[in-house]
């Protein structure tokens, strides 16, 4: 037992020792936490858009203005032709081409009918799609003004309606933040704990403190827990600083109890940082086990449901997630911060984690002999 | 010349040897292809929804159905009170509820007019954003059935077309990507690890008094990782034209060229790193957090760079990987020629040229 | 020196594979020996001493350290024994004080011994200036007789001594050795290996492992006797001149 009190005082001044520790601890995903919300949004605006106006008529007019004025489109290109409006496009000036062909007014008004084309720069699917969607929805209604201007509903017979009627729950304001200020910094306390437990401990290897320990009768356990301590109360610390700055700067005040965060991420870290601890017995440089760590930690980011969600993910995926810690811990985060579950509610994933923690603590305990054979 | 070579024949063996860290390094790449690939989108499919139906007539049976046929959605949960609601959202099963009133196809028949009530679990707004399209779209889609079919006059029609990737292929954002990042990754940040190594371990001295003068040293260091990138980008290429359909339209010397020079930037910057990091731990963490995750971001195939407030806009602009990114798509995917990318390529190399500049400098002042 | 042998040894072998590092050797140490255990480099000392330090365990044959048995009790072992390797493997970033108050702790000293023994050792090595300094901003030398004195704080019946003195100039070296005699002289064995052959002539006893095995173990005077030389150099040139191992 004292063995373990000189260990942790050992531990505890090289840390304090060490001032690049506090910067990349601290500082560093600070900073991370600050920018990557800021960057990190899926929503599609600003919409960079090339128009080719052959009509240049009163209809064309006002329907390139309705266009820029729905907030969604920027328009950056107005070209006398297809081709230079597409040159605007390899260019990256132009995400999208709309072409409004000669006779556009007359064709509509005369004909019943008229035809727009549009060209999209679909490399990025997801804009494409929902930029073409955005724009057709827009043209849509501005058919439906046209129709208005010109034609009396009444001539139609009544037809049911369906009205439907939308409610936000838990976050009301569709705040993104919300959603993904608590999962960066689950991803941050992950990837510190993990990757710098691991490192500390092939780095004793490297230098060959290692050796003395392991020629002196320190009891392996009393050396695991030696440096599971000090990490843990670090990774906490960690936390705690990250929903300080979560709660001052994106005001996010979670709607549950930090008392169910601090409960189930102290188990959550001891996963963590167990599984840092087994990586730390099969990696001889301190090259390898950060290459290891991080390797597995961005399998872990990924397939969690940080930045895609769970439930699009093919079969085969989503049972790597349900055999992720991380994925436990961000869904705990955002059940607890959004929707304010408490410690009952999320009695699975404790138990999840818990597994997890055994798990790895176990195996690495087994791996780590102070003889080898 | 030679004496260059064995040292970089002896860097290649270090690497070598450690087949731990080789495995790695190949396979990340694949790795993260295939999650890119086949597990990693946006996409909203099967997606576990509860409804609440106070009225259980042919009419919200047959919208329930129709919902549930659909591939977005996955009804399952049936819930008895309006209550169950609340509970199950923060038990986390659902994310959306559909709430049927009571006497919904009798007002549907009498007064023309019903309501249906979507809640949604707006934690995640986007996805919640998509699946109340989708479900309203199912919903209208049951309503314009009810309807008779009428022609409607003043129709503007739309003609669309998708350019260089029509089948809206994931795969052409993401490739170039993900070759940005394992080029950054493996070069940066391995390279700087190794040079560090030499400095942790006290070795570098000795590497110092060697006849080989110390920069081309520390570039023997990075001729291996050279070549591993290189293997790297093989690997992505092939993988993306043969396993995920992404062609390669440009002129692929142009697209190995431009790899080379953004690997050396790389290096650049991981040289650069290795000058000012004491110990392996700061190496690793200084790349990781100064460019994996800017790399990740500011190229822009994660999340789409014009969302994003101005002033990160304006850093992302220092990034390599930014500039990488957009050559590459133009290149392979758009298929242009060196003209359109001349400008960023002068980046680049510019940039490549700063860092080597300041590398070599402060190496000499560090042994004056 | 009388009694039981503080080390025994009896046919041990360690091999990895087809490669076998030591052959079969056998020998006794006795209390309060110098004993030297040279070889060229990669002739197997390193490997026999972690056997005997608990560091491996032995492919085959027995042993017993301070009465203990290197199989089933390698735990009881490293609680009488102090050791020392090259690198010297003290904390760098933390101050000589520091690192005795570690190493003494865990090997269960009190408070007050560890208080008695820093304020000695520190007196002894001339660094009672230094104690707050960070162990990184010692020379060499101080290095070195910091970590024999660390390793024998706990008062062990052996300490073992893996290639202490690399890289010094011969003025440490001696001072060095005569920490050793200090050591002996109260009673506590040492088990040196080296590859320098004028420290042999230090020793009370030494051995010299060619490719595995135990060519020659005896005090150094007999020794250069038998095989009519003037210096352990040439002994050991003699004998090194049959092996097949290069060094790695």
């Amino acid at each position: 037992m004292r063995t373990l009190l000189f260990l942790l005082q050992k531990e505890l001044l090289q840390i304090s020792r060490d001032p690049a520790i506090i910067v990349i601890l601290f500082v560093m995903p600070m900073i991370q936490l600050l920018i990557l919300p800021l960057a990190a949004d899926y929503e599609i605006k600003n919409i960079n858009l090339a128009v080719v106006d052959h009509d240049h008529s009163s209809y064309s007019r006002h329907l390139i203005e309705k266009i820029k004025s729905s907030g969604y489109f920027r328009l950056t290109d107005y070209s006398p032709g297809y081709n230079q409006a597409l040159r605007a496009v390899e260019r990256d000036k132009a995400d999208l081409v709309m072409e409004i062909p000669a006779s556009f007014e007359t064709n509509l008004v005369r004909d019943n009918q008229a035809t727009l084309f549009i060209a999209i720069n679909a490399i990025n699917g997801v804009k494409a799609g929902l930029g073409g969607a955005y724009i057709q929805g827009i043209i849509q209604n501005y058919n439906g003004e046209v129709r208005e201007l010109w034609d009396q509903y009444p001539a139609f017979d009544p037809e049911p309606v369906i009205a439907v009627t939308f409610s936000d729950w838990y976050n009301p304001h569709m705040n993104y933040y919300m959603f993904m200020v608590p999962g960066i910094l689950v991803m941050l306390v992950t990837m510190i704990g993990s990757s710098f437990a691991a490192n500390n401990i092939v780095r004793e290897k490297e230098m060959g403190t290692m050796e003395q320990i392991n020629v002196s009768p320190i009891r392996k356990t009393h050396f695991i827990l030696g440096k599971l301590i000090p990490f843990w109360m670090l990774a906490l610390m960690v936390l705690s600083v990250g929903l300080l700055i979560a709660r001052l700067v994106y005001g996010i005040v979670p709607l549950g109890s930090y008392f169910t965060i601090y409960a189930f991420a102290s188990i959550y870290l001891l996963a963590i940082l167990g599984l840092g601890l087994l990586l730390s017995t099969y990696a001889q440089t301190q090259q390898q086990s950060m290459l290891v760590s991080f390797f597995i930690t961005m399998i872990f980011n990924l397939l969690s449901g940080l930045y895609t969600p769970i439930e699009s993910m093919p079969a085969w995926a989503q049972v790597i997630t349900r055999l992720n810690p991380v994925s436990y811990f961000i869904e705990v985060m955002r059940m607890v911060v959004l929707k304010g579950s408490s410690l009952a509610d999320v009695r699975f994933q404790i138990l999840a984690v818990l597994g997890f923690a055994v798990f790895f603590n176990g195996w690495a305990i087994l791996n780590y002999k102070k003889r080898s054979a | 010349m030679k004496q260059f070579y064995i040292f970089v024949k002896k860097e290649w063996l270090h690497i070598w040897r450690d087949r731990r860290t080789l495995f790695i390094l190949f396979w990340m790449p694949i790795v993260q292809i295939v999650l890119y690939g086949f597990a990693l989108t946006n996409e909203v499919k099967n997606a576990k929804i509860a409804v609440l139906d106070q009225s259980s007539d042919p009419a919200t049976t047959a919208i329930i159905q129709e919902i549930n046929a659909s591939r977005y959605f996955d009804v399952i949960r049936y819930l008895h009170s309006y209550e169950d609601i609340g509970r199950t959202f923060r038990q986390g099963r659902i994310r959306l509820a559909v709430v049927f009133p009571v006497a919904f196809r009798y007002d549907l028949l009498h007064s023309h007019h019903a309501q249906i009530q979507l809640i949604a679990d707006a934690s995640d707004p986007n996805t919640a954003n998509t699946l109340t399209n989708y479900a309203t779209a199912i919903i209208q889609d049951y309503q314009q059935s009810l309807n008779p079919n009428q022609a409607l006059p003043y129709e503007i029609k739309t003609q669309v077309r998708m350019l260089y990737n029509p089948e809206l292929n994931g795969a052409y954002n993401f490739v170039p990507g993900v070759m940005a990042l394992v080029l950054m990754l493996v070069c940066a940040m391995m390279t700087s690890i190794a040079i560090v190594r030499e400095k942790e371990l006290g070795t570098m001295e000795v590497i110092l008094v060697s006849p080989l003068k110390p920069f081309r040293i520390i570039l023997a260091k990075t001729v291996p990782y050279l070549l591993v990138s290189m293997l790297n980008i093989a690997s992505i290429l092939l993988l993306s034209v043969y396993v995920l359909g992404v062609p390669i339209t440009g002129n692929l010397g142009l697209l190995v060229g431009e790899s080379i020079l953004f690997t050396i930037t790389s290096l650049s910057i991981g040289i650069l790193i290795s000058n000012s990091a004491k110990t392996q731990q700061v190496a690793m963490f200084t790349s990781m957090m100064s460019l994996f995750l800017p790399t990740l971001l500011f190229s822009g195939f994660l999340f789409p760079v014009e969302n994003m407030p101005w002033p990160l806009q304006v850093i992302s602009n220092v990034v390599p990987a930014k500039w990488y990114y957009i050559i590459i798509k133009s290149v392979m995917i758009k298929g242009l020629g060196f003209s359109y990318v001349w400008k960023e390529t002068l980046i680049l190399a510019g940039m490549t040229l700063l860092l080597l500049g300041i590398s070599i400098n402060r190496f000499k002042i560090r042994l004056a | 020196m009388n009694g039981e042998p503080v080390i025994t040894a009896q046919q041990l072998s360690k091999h990895y594979g087809h490669f076998t590092a030591v052959d079969h050797i056998s020998f006794a140490v006795e209390r309060g020996e110098i004993f030297g255990f040279l070889g060229a480099n990669g002739a197997g000392k390193t490997t026999a001493m972690r056997m005997l330090c608990g560091l491996s365990i032995p492919s085959s044959g027995s042993a017993r350290v301070a009465g203990f048995d290197v199989y089933r009790e390698s735990e009881r072992i490293k609680r009488s024994i102090g050791y020392m390797s090259q690198k010297f493997s003290l904390y760098e970033d933390l101050t000589v004080r520091e690192n005795i108050r570690f190493f003494a702790g865990i090997y269960g000293l009190s408070r007050e011994t560890i208080r008695e023994r820093t304020a000695q050792l520190l007196e002894k090595l001339h660094l009672s200036a230094e104690g707050d300094q960070l162990v990184r901003s010692l020379p060499l030398g101080w290095k070195q007789k910091l970590a024999f004195s660390i390793a024998i704080v706990h008062d062990p019946v052996i300490v073992f001594l893996d290639e202490p003195t690399g890289g010094v100039d011969p003025i440490t070296r001696r001072e060095f050795w005569g920490l050793i005699y200090e050591a002996s002289a109260q009673g506590i064995t040492a088990f040196v290996t080296t590859h320098y052959m004028d420290e042999a002539e230090y020793c009370h006893r030494v051995s010299i492992m060619v490719d595995g095995k135990i060519e020659a173990l005896d005090t150094p005077s007999r020794l250069m006797a038998t095989y009519q030389s003037q210096t352990m150099d040439e002994v050991f040139l003699q004998l090194a001149r049959k092996a097949t191992r290069v060094a790695d």
